[in-house]
């Protein structure tokens, strides 16, 4: 990695050691070690990568690092973490006074972190936020950190940078919220900046435009780097050196290309190969079920089997979606007249056959869960006609349309938030059974929801357990058994699987395509994350506000891409791999705002056929509709 | 998972520790309470003008010493507590019960149901309660049946504010969406889903409501607008006591206590259920 050459300090000399780092959680049943006995160096100018899945240790270990683990309960059990700043003396943050790590923080050692909107303070400007950055440890006065700040805005490629100073952070984007966040990280050009997960929340063509950012300053003022993360596609764009952690221990350190070539820890061999590598179905017409390897003990076991997804029936479609247009009205006069409405679905048509999985992707607010919730009736649409099984949804009866929700089910992304914590987990998957009268008998009932529990890989007895006394994965199950109790013949999986660990993403994937095979399943799969798309669907639909820009066969869409959109997205999702070429092409540009003045109604595109069954919307239409 | 159950345990031996204090003040009160007839069949009203303000533990015959009638403290304490525990419970109970109704509905429904009670509630709200007293007494007369519905009219819009609150909260939250998206009717969904997820706020304002009534009850006896003012009840005692509070502290002191553990025992049981109808036992941790 030539291109990060070490600018300050020695190359022999790690800008930052932490040996033998434990951390201690006080807890009901006595102290919980959080981190183990972990060590690692960062060299000035590098960026060392820290990934492992949640619980693994990680977030904790870069928090210990700054001390923050102070206030959050932690306490450091041993160790230490020796920083060297330019020219001084090492420190050792462990044993260093209150005072003198308050004048590390924020100046040598920065942080950023994953929420950009709550590491804001929303009641003050941009510009007073960083100022006080700079008054604090810079000692400049109002009209110098005025100045710098703006300069600082500039550095992190904001466009209006002098408007934005007096901006409340509201006014901003999540991406613009994060970049702000990154240039009060470098107020002071600090010499190590932490990193926890800063683009996980942010859309992917968002994600692109930070991490270059961050490359960038990176190499022009020579900071090293921690970067803490879950996404091994970032990993591979951004590190020099990994740590892999899992559950508190450090079990693998070595160079990124090293890590990806040949991982030695039988955990981080797991972790690679839940990775989904966007590209890796090139050239097949079909959806594909892969073998997954899980920890098993301390063991990696293979589970699953390679099984082409051969299931979609395409002679007559199960839904069929036209002009579908739903609107949400805000802003509103004194006199309660509606001044702006949020265009959230302009005339989207699209069919689903039975088998089949359609994905449906954009980015935040390009429409695709409302289309979801619209479907499942939890949003009213403002025009356009949905059939399911031929029949209309606007002409059915009360009555017809609750059966409806008997026959499409839901599973919504946060496992935890979608069940009811009062209620045992077998009382929420019997719930549909009982509410649509489909078995009376409670002993008929109990069986029932045994079977699908075993289904979806649980065991029997726990129906009688919380949701809380559950992990997040198995909570997805609970949510998957949830749906299939019904015996529904749609189910709409709104981003189900985008906040679970990779390895275990892996494992509702395979299951979401076996329980598909086997009781003939469609879905549609709501999700902003390319790589699972690949692997799941049948046919893709792009989104960009509101509209469908691309619509065909996985295979048509991700080989031979024909909207700018499409490609614009797809060059933007990060590839687990460090031997591709990283300087890509610079991705620029905000997501538009989906809300409009009443009376300026959005352009619909026209499509036009480039292959069978592979329409694109006309890209002038595109650049005129968000403008 | 062996850390897990000797958590819920744990938890159960301190939910029982709650219950029994518990049950031993509020329910030890309310006992004695029952069995005031045959305990002091006089009712405390049998005066002894040679042992007026007699000090406690100093007579066999008056454990907690006399009022300044020569009547004795403890019968009267006990036989208080009937207005008091009736008028505080059954108020509570009322007012629960039409506020957490109306806060259901208002919360779930929205819509203009919402708007005319709220702001209903909000000119109760703004009005005194004193002054309302005097014109609602004034006009239904006196009586413990009239105090008690009183309270209840006074009262239910807290329930129906707190309650109202909690819905506005919860209807948008994943669970409850995702059981519209089953096809469960509304309401199943406010009974089973929201209604559960509310009772913890509902519980800690019912024992708080209760003390708040007790001593309430009491300011409206002392104006002369409560319960006949000849019938003990703790309030009642608590402020004729206070004349006497420089010589003779116990002709306050003991009611005070009456109270007190009432309240607590009553506190104490609203923990215990708060914490039995969360099963993750977060709440209030």
């Amino acid at each position: 990695m030539s291109e990060h050459t070490a600018k300050i300090g020695s190359a022999n000399e790690p800008l930052l050691s932490v040996r033998s780092l434990s951390v201690e959680f006080r807890t009901d049943q006595g102290a919980f070690r959080a981190v183990k006995d972990v060590s690692f160096d960062v060299q000035p100018g590098k960026t060392l990568a820290v990934v492992g899945e949640s619980g693994s240790g990680k977030s904790v270990t870069s928090l210990a690092i700054m001390r923050l683990t102070d206030y959050t309960g932690g306490r450091i059990a041993g160790g230490e973490v020796l920083f060297r700043p330019k020219g001084g003396e090492a420190i050792d943050l462990v044993k260093a006074s209150d005072d003198t790590l308050r004048g590390i923080r924020g100046k040598d050692i920065a942080m950023i972190f994953q929420e950009p909107m709550t590491s804001l303070n929303p009641v003050f400007t941009i510009g007073n936020q960083i100022g006080e950055t700079l008054a604090l440890h810079e000692g400049l006065n109002t009209r110098d950190s005025r100045l710098r700040a703006k300069e600082l805005l500039q550095k992190v490629r904001l466009p209006d940078a002098d408007k934005l100073l007096d901006r409340y952070p509201h006014q901003l984007s999540g991406g613009m919220r994060q970049r702000v966040m990154i240039a009060m990280a470098l107020a002071c050009n600090p010499k190590l900046l932490i990193a926890d997960e800063p683009t996980t929340a942010l859309d992917v063509t968002i994600q692109a435009q930070i991490l270059n950012i961050i490359r960038d300053l990176q190499q022009e003022m020579g900071t090293a780097v921690i970067f803490i993360t879950h996404d091994m596609g970032v990993v591979a764009e951004m590190a020099d050196d990994v740590v892999v952690m899992w559950k508190g221990d450090k079990v693998e350190q070595a160079p990124v290309r090293e890590i990806f070539a040949a991982p030695k820890h039988p955990y981080t061999r797991a972790l690679l190969s839940a990775v989904p590598r966007l590209g890796s179905l090139k050239g097949q017409p079909l959806p594909k079920r892969s073998p997954v390897m899980v920890m098993d003990g301390g063991e990696p076991r293979q589970v699953g089997e390679t099984h082409v997804q051969n299931t979609a029936n395409y002679t007559k479609p199960i839904l069929q979606v036209d002009k579908l247009t739903t609107r949400f009205d805000v802003g509103k006069t004194f006199f309660g007249r509606v001044t702006h409405r949020v265009h959230a679905v302009e005339e989207v048509s699209f069919d689903i056959y039975p088998g089949e999985t359609l994905a449906l992707v954009g980015e935040s607010g390009s429409g695709k869960s409302t289309i979801g919730r619209t479907l499942q009736q939890l949003i009213e649409p403002t025009g356009g006609t949905v059939r399911f099984d031929g029949r209309d949804m606007n002409a059915m009866s009360h009555g017809e349309r609750r059966r409806l929700r008997q026959q499409i089910q839901y599973i919504f992304q946060d496992p935890f938030a979608s069940l009811d914590p009062r209620h045992t987990v077998g009382y929420s998957i019997a719930e549909p059974i009982v509410v649509h009268g489909l078995i009376k008998d409670r002993k008929a009932i109990d069986k029932r929801v045994q079977e699908l529990l075993e289904q979806v890989g649980l065991q029997p007895q726990h129906a009688k357990r919380y949701p809380h006394e559950f992990s997040g994965g198995q909570r997805q199950r609970v949510c998957i058994a949830r749906a299939l109790a019904s015996d529904p013949k749609l189910i709409i999986a709104d981003e189900s699987v985008s906040a679970l660990d990779v390895s275990i993403q892996a494992q509702i994937v395979n299951l979401l395509m076996e329980l598909q095979e086997r009781r003939g399943l469609s879905y549609l799969f709501i999700t902003h994350d390319m790589a699972v798309v690949e692997k799941i669907s049948h046919r893709v639909a792009v989104m960009y506000l509101g509209q469908i820009v691309e619509i065909g066969t996985r295979q048509a869409v991700f080989e031979n891409p024909q909207h700018s959109y499409t490609r614009k997205l797809l060059s933007a999702v990060p590839i687990a791999d460090p031997q591709r070429e990283r300087a890509k092409t610079r991705i620029e540009g905000e997501i538009p705002s989906p809300v409009r003045p009443v009376g300026k109604e959005p352009a619909i595109h026209r499509m036009h056929e480039v292959e069978p069954g592979h329409w694109v919307a006309l890209e002038a239409d595109t650049m005129r509709g968000a403008a | 998972m062996a850390a897990a159950q000797a958590v819920s345990s744990g938890r159960r031996h301190f939910r029982s520790l709650e219950f029994t204090l518990g049950i031993l003040f509020a329910g030890g009160m309310s006992l004695a309470v029952l069995l005031s007839p045959f305990l002091f069949p006089d009712g405390g009203e049998s005066m002894d003008l040679m042992a007026r303000l007699v000090p406690p533990f100093q007579k066999a015959a008056h454990i907690l010493g006399t009022d300044p009638l020569g009547r004795d403290m403890l019968a009267r304490v006990v036989v208080g507590g009937k207005i008091s525990l009736t008028v505080g419970l059954l108020s509570m109970l009322g007012a629960m019960t039409i506020g957490t109704l109306v806060g259901l509905a208002a919360g779930y429904y929205r819509g203009i149901a919402e708007i005319l009670l709220m702001r209903f509630a909000d000119i109760q709200l703004a009005l005194p309660f004193i002054l309302v007293a005097i014109m609602f007494l004034a006009i239904l007369g006196t009586g413990v049946d009239k105090v008690i519905f009183f309270m209840i009219v006074a009262q239910w819009v807290q329930y129906a504010r707190l309650v109202r609150g909690s819905v506005l909260a919860l209807r948008e939250r994943e669970f409850i969406q995702s059981a519209r998206a089953i096809g469960v009717g509304n309401g199943r969904i406010i009974f089973t889903h929201i209604l559960p997820n509310v009772l913890g706020p509902i519980v800690i304002l019912m024992t708080l409501n209760v003390a708040n009534n007790i001593l309430l009850e009491s300011s409206l006896t002392f104006i002369g607008l409560g319960v006949d003012p000849l019938i003990p009840s703790w309030g009642g005692m608590l402020a004729d006591g206070r004349t006497y509070l420089q010589t003779a502290w116990w002709v306050s002191v003991f009611p005070g206590l009456a109270i007190m553990f009432t309240v607590l025992g009553l506190n104490l049981l609203g923990d215990w259920l708060r914490d039995l109808l969360d099963p993750t036992g977060q709440t209030g941790k």
